[in-house]
């Protein structure tokens, strides 16, 4: 079948990348993807680490998965060396907290109901905690090759934005009126943001009550310490992700909305100049009879038997969805013809073994 | 007669990639039937039902987008956080949005703090609207609108996102945020309101079906029905599916291709076609009985042949309709 776009040249990537990020809607297939391209990357000779986020569980134990321990482990049964980790955000975001705050401080925020709510259910956490990870496996320099799964999201945009909107959180003029309103009075240039203090703390202590607003403030306080921590760790881990090492790929099905969110995210990536290395489209269907169209074989099954007019009616079906899923896929490619496409067939079940993720690698390197 | 005689409410959800947000259209839609006004609201901010209805973004209002079978309608609303806390601040605070606390408090980060950084909050504030549009009275008595559908988050994230108190509650132990979960919570709850959960026969999403019907049972929170979304039509007997998984039906199937004038040598290619569908057929049934084992009413609807645009929806709502779901 003829391919529009260029073709992705995976083995050359798996054998040169530092880091592969896989982005895309929910849905669509990332996790296996990123199984897949580290199960390869190991098996072509580099060390590699995939950082997994939220695997589907027998997928998980097919790699040796059982537990959630923030600690990659080695898989067994791969010709090569390749560890795997699940993510555990709230206890990733606690070694930050004991890493750079000292210890009383370090001892006063992990007991901070807000803390525990932030670390835990924040819906940012899970990304800004995943590039967290990343950063810190990369800065480790066991591995050659670290696949990352990204957390599942609505948008794929998402694993961009929620680190940028914790760090300009924490960094941000909200938390430095909550600490030090007294700082801020007498200076004239400041008196509508002490006007507008006050009735923020009325507003919101109406809305939040009190008790809550003293929890803010005592954690934001206890943070303040790591500010500069903080803010240095996001940016490097952006800085790494700009960098030439570190390769995106998009994942999507040959559905409208998956290949919608697809070409937004490779937009987004152009501007913010990062890498993007292709586009996986998983469940493909393809013919090997395509010459027998979809009209004539359900003419054909007008005067057949019920099996082979069965036969021919779920071959027609193909057809037109094969032809469907192309013609989604062509919108794609012509809108960015300069990024690498490739397909992956649909599977009757999942994947859920190290041998199928082989099979999907060997797909996807063509 | 609808099996949820007593919901105003219904919520649906479902694993990513399984069409809730068609679903719950046409749901609104099949409520809407008869004459009633139906108010369909999106709070993730995703802008899908702009796009299934093909209409330009909506903007935080309630607006008709479809005129139902027999004369009832279906408004539209997408729920943003920041707009709920605006209005929250605008009804019960007597700020308006563009005076000069709102402003300052955007200004400073506040409205974004309370909207996307703190736990909790956001979810208090779109859960809150949706208590409100439910629980809105109409001007003849009675309420506003005869039923809300809300296009909820995705499996994962649902639970939490209606149990809102357990959230809150780390939080704030009195206090206005707190009143306000529990009066959600309250609606939540109560016999109006049902959650139904949107699944396509695969293992995955029955799986996170299966699991999320646990998780609302055990939270206390009402779980409506099952909808299999995008099923196929049976093409073949379980005979013929038999005996295709069986290797079975080459030579009936090459003599029945030269009866129908095929020529006979693209049999193998369409064996093989046929049996990766056996072997869907069989993860179906699998799927089918995990299903059935919930013990919950399922509904079914077809996988439509291109993607869905409103005569599809009406479509689909006539089937959960028929089926009894509205």
């Amino acid at each position: 079948m003829s391919q529009p776009g260029t073709r992705l040249k995976l083995d050359e990537l798996l054998d040169t990348a530092k880091i592969i990020v896989c982005c895309g809607s929910g849905g669509v297939g990332k996790t296996t993807t990123a199984a897949a391209l580290a199960v390869r990357g190991a098996e072509r000779g580099r060390r590699t680490v995939v950082l997994t986020i939220d695997p589907a569980r027998r997928l998980a134990q097919s790699m040796g998965l059982t537990e959630l321990d923030n600690t990659p482990r080695a898989v067994a049964g791969v010709d090569g060396e390749l560890d795997a980790m699940m993510l555990d955000m709230k206890r990733t975001f606690d070694e930050i907290v004991l890493t750079h705050a000292e210890p009383d401080k370090a001892e006063q925020i992990l007991k901070n109901p807000f803390y525990q709510a932030l670390s835990s259910s924040f819906a940012g956490t899970q990304e800004y905690m995943a590039m967290e990870k990343l950063g810190q496996l990369r800065a480790s320099g066991e591995w050659d090759l670290i696949v990352v799964d990204t957390p599942p999201t609505r948008s794929a945009l998402d694993f961009l934005d929620a680190p940028d909107h914790l760090t300009t959180f924490l960094d941000g003029r909200l938390v430095r009126v909550l600490l030090a309103p007294a700082k801020a009075s007498g200076k004239a240039y400041l008196k509508v943001v002490t006007a507008g203090l006050n009735v923020f703390t009325n507003a919101i202590t109406k809305i939040i009550g009190a008790s809550v607003l003293q929890d803010v403030s005592q954690f934001v306080g206890a943070l303040e310490t790591m500010f500069g921590g903080f803010r240095e760790r996001a940016q490097a881990t952006y800085d790494l992700l700009k960098d030439p090492g570190t390769a995106f790929l998009v994942v999507a099905t040959p559905e409208r909305d998956a290949l919608r969110e697809a070409a937004y995210f490779a937009e987004r990536l152009a501007e913010e100049r990062m890498p993007l290395a292709g586009l996986v489209v998983n469940r493909v269907h393809r013919t090997a009879g395509g010459q027998l169209t979809a009209q004539r074989a359900l003419d054909a099954a007008e005067q057949a038997d019920p099996l082979t007019a069965g036969v021919l009616r779920l071959h027609a079906e193909r057809v037109e969805l094969a032809q469907r899923e192309r013609r989604l896929r062509e919108r794609f490619t012509s809108a960015h013809p300069a990024v690498p496409v490739v397909d992956v067939a649909a599977q009757p079940g999942d994947v859920h073994d190290l041998n199928g993720l082989r099979a999907v690698a060997a797909e996807l390197a063509g | 007669m609808s099996d949820f005689p007593a919901a105003r409410l219904h919520v649906v959800s479902g694993k990513g990639g399984t069409g809730k947000t068609t679903v719950a259209a046409a749901l609104a839609l099949a409520l809407a039937a008869g004459g009633r006004k139906v108010l369909l609201m999106e709070v993730e901010g995703r802008q899908g039902l702009a796009q299934l209805f093909d209409s330009p973004p909506l903007p935080y209002e309630e607006r008709k987008v479809a005129v139902a079978p027999g004369g009832g309608d279906v408004y539209a609303l997408a729920v943003d956080a920041e707009q709920a806390l605006l209005d929250y601040l605008h009804m019960f605070y007597k700020l308006s949005p563009n005076g000069l606390p709102a402003r300052t408090l955007r200004k400073i980060g506040a409205i974004d703090f309370a909207t996307t950084i703190a736990p909790g909050i956001r979810d208090v504030l779109l859960t809150g609207k949706v208590k409100e549009v439910t629980t809105r009275a109409g001007s003849r008595g009675g309420r506003y609108y005869d039923a809300v559908v809300v296009d909820a988050a995705p499996t994962g994230r649902m639970p939490r996102f209606l149990n809102i108190t357990h959230e809150v509650g780390n939080l704030a132990k009195v206090g206005p945020l707190k009143a306000q979960s529990d009066g959600v919570m309250a609606v939540f709850k109560s016999p109006q309101t049902v959650v139904h959960l949107v699944t396509l026969l695969e293992e995955m999403p029955v799986q996170e079906t299966v699991e999320a019907i646990e998780e609302l049972t055990a939270l206390g929170l009402p779980v409506g029905g099952v909808v299999v979304n995008m099923v196929r039509a049976p093409f073949l007997s379980h005979e013929d599916v038999a005996a295709v998984a069986a290797g079975t039906a080459a030579r009936r199937l090459s003599a029945g291709l030269k009866t129908a004038g095929v020529d006979p040598a693209l049999a193998p290619v369409l064996l093989q076609e046929a049996s990766e569908h056996a072997a869907r057929v069989a993860l179906e049934e699998r799927g089918h009985d995990a299903l059935a084992h919930l013990q919950r009413p399922t509904y079914e609807l077809p996988l439509l042949p291109d993607a869905v645009d409103l005569g599809g929806l009406y479509q689909l709502a006539a089937a959960l309709k028929a089926q009894g779901m509205a």
